[in-house]
């Protein structure tokens, strides 16, 4: 295991029926950096990350996380040793208030400490830019705002390692703008893996990128190197016009 | 004034009332109100599962009943005094509760419903099966001598109607405490998005578990109360009518919300107690109101309340 790696894997593989969504994937994700998993639709990029956070069984290979296999941990267990997690599909708690959706992911590792748990959800809010709208019921929240409200959400957890599903998914220019500036602020402070079709996204956050196609590892290093690979650029850049 | 003031002044309001009513009310609806009272611990429970966690269990009546026997037969039985019996009325909701919670939290929704419903069902089969002991449909009154706690006659109006509205105001104030409480919060988080609540590194499955003991046990204390109060155990309190009744009563008065269980069955009390001094088919009126209520007030009374005018109630 090299130590600074969060994150690896080995050999992971997930099969549905005879479907090979995942095929032996080693990967490994350097620890304080933000890496962006890119690569065309169903190249099996939700299917990876689900098994990493523990919502996909594995058929066969192995988790680690800061050197730990953690295979046999169930999703809660896994996200507890820090492992922060934002659907692909917005999921926040519709009906309660946006203090209440940030305290109930602050509270899993604050307890019932009332004044750290208001502290952190107030520095998350704030951080995030709907400080002013703490008191809103979630579900009236416009879509761009919930997204932003799930990843103060990720946040508030002071993760270890925060994995982002599409986050930029449906938000505006200017919500991706400032996406792109928290991300940096994060920089350093946590890990980051970063599900992303927008490659102006990927391109201003990643250190380093990997490339999935068709449920296999095409190509990983930094932005230049996949920018310049052929492979790369035959299997996903030249797909992106169409997308 | 903040909204935990706010809260806590209904709750105790809400108690000084019930303990004033005692005097000011008529008897016949004193004896009423403690009934109520009892059942209303019942809907407590049954809020605390199905309006704070989001489960909706079919099978209710089973802790009900357990709570009921446990109490009664240990007396008819083993000759256990009142408190030890109530021990057992209330251990024996606690273990099936258990048992029921870890077999029926394998499934969600629908199925939930209906594996509650079945167990509910064999519960109280097993009750008719062993009718030498349970005395089946017919069921057996619990003696005089065994109706006195601490020194308090449970079966004078005034022993029983105080005794009811001590065992209400503990639950009532224990549960909106709880509702309150990060434990609690956690439940309403998993009603609200269960995976949301998994994916933050909650454990989602014990969480419910422990709702459903919480909440069985509750309905159990309820059973083994209104057995005592009463003096009377039955099968009929095992049938499916009275897994259907919590329901009512929780939608009615506002599932999810402290007040509502009892607005709930105080509403429901009365509408059938006004209803059948007009007319011998007084459950048309019933059944009127009651879609009347569904349609227009579908959060229930308090619910409605507390979505137009009192926003901060708890």
């Amino acid at each position: 295991m090299d130590a600074v790696n969060i994150l690896s894997t080995k050999g992971l593989t997930k099969t549905y029926g005879g479907i090979k969504a995942n095929t032996d994937i080693d990967f490994a994700l350097p620890k304080g950096k933000t890496m962006a998993l890119i690569g065309p639709n169903g190249a099996g990029k939700s299917t990876f990350v689900g098994m990493l956070c523990g919502r996909i069984a594995a058929t066969s290979g192995d988790v680690f996380f800061e050197g730990q296999n953690i295979n046999a941990l169930p999703a809660h267990k896994r996200i507890s040793l820090g492992i922060a997690y934002t659907f692909q599909i917005t999921s926040v708690f519709a009906g309660l208030s946006l203090h209440e959706n940030v305290a109930l992911a602050a509270r899993r590792r604050l307890g019932s400490d009332v004044t750290a748990v208001d502290a952190k959800v107030a520095d998350v809010l704030a951080r995030v830019g709907l400080m002013d709208r703490a008191d809103q019921i979630a579900g009236d929240l416009s879509y761009g705002h919930q997204r932003l409200l799930e990843i103060a959400m990720g946040l508030a957890q002071d993760p270890r390692l925060f994995i982002l599903d599409e986050p930029t998914q449906g938000l505006a220019d200017s919500e991706i703008a400032s996406f792109i500036d928290l991300i940096n602020s994060l920089a350093g402070e946590t890990t980051i893996l970063l599900i992303e079709h927008n490659m102006d996204v990927v391109m201003k956050t990643a250190a380093y990128i990997t490339v999935l196609n068709f449920g296999e590892i095409l190509a990983a290093g930094t932005p230049e190197e996949i920018h310049a690979n052929e492979a790369v650029q035959a299997a996903y850049l030249g797909t992106t016009t169409d997308a | 004034m903040s909204n935990t003031q706010r809260s806590n002044l209904l709750h105790l309001g809400t108690i000084t009332l019930l303990a004033v009513a005692f005097f000011i009310l008529p008897t016949y609806h004193v004896g009423n109100l403690s009934r109520i009272m009892v059942l209303a611990v019942y809907a407590i429970g049954y809020n605390f599962l199905f309006g704070y966690t989001g489960l909706l269990s079919l099978g209710h009546a089973l802790f009900f009943a357990a709570g009921m026997y446990g109490l009664g037969l240990s007396m008819e039985l083993f000759d256990l005094t009142t408190a030890p019996a109530l021990v057992v009325g209330l251990a024996s909701a606690l273990v099936i509760s258990a048992v029921i919670g870890f077999l029926a939290l394998r499934t969600s929704g629908v199925s939930f419903m209906i594996v509650t419903l079945m167990f509910a069902q064999a519960g109280y089969l097993t009750i008719l099966y062993f009718g030498t002991y349970t005395r089946g449909d017919e069921g057996f009154v619990i003696q005089q001598a065994d109706r006195v706690l601490f020194g308090v006659d449970l079966s004078s109006d005034t022993g029983r109607y105080f005794a009811a509205l001590a065992l209400f105001s503990v639950c009532f104030l224990a549960v909106a405490h709880l509702v309150q409480s990060p434990f609690g919060r956690t439940l309403v988080a998993i009603r609200e998005n269960e995976e949301r609540a998994r994916m933050l590194g909650y454990d989602t499955v014990t969480h419910k578990l422990k709702a459903v003991i919480i909440s069985g046990t509750i309905s159990g204390l309820a059973g083994a109360a209104y057995a005592l109060l009463f003096g009377y155990a039955g099968a009929t309190f095992a049938t499916v009518q009275y897994s259907i009744f919590p329901l009512l009563w929780v939608l009615l008065g506002g599932a999810g919300t402290t007040i509502g269980p009892l607005i709930g069955v105080i509403f429901m009390f009365y509408l059938i107690d006004l209803s059948s001094s007009i007319t011998s088919a007084y459950m048309l009126i019933a059944g009127v109101v009651l879609v009347l209520l569904t349609l227009f007030a579908p959060q229930g009374l308090a619910g409605e309340l507390r979505k137009r005018v009192f926003k901060w109630m708890p």
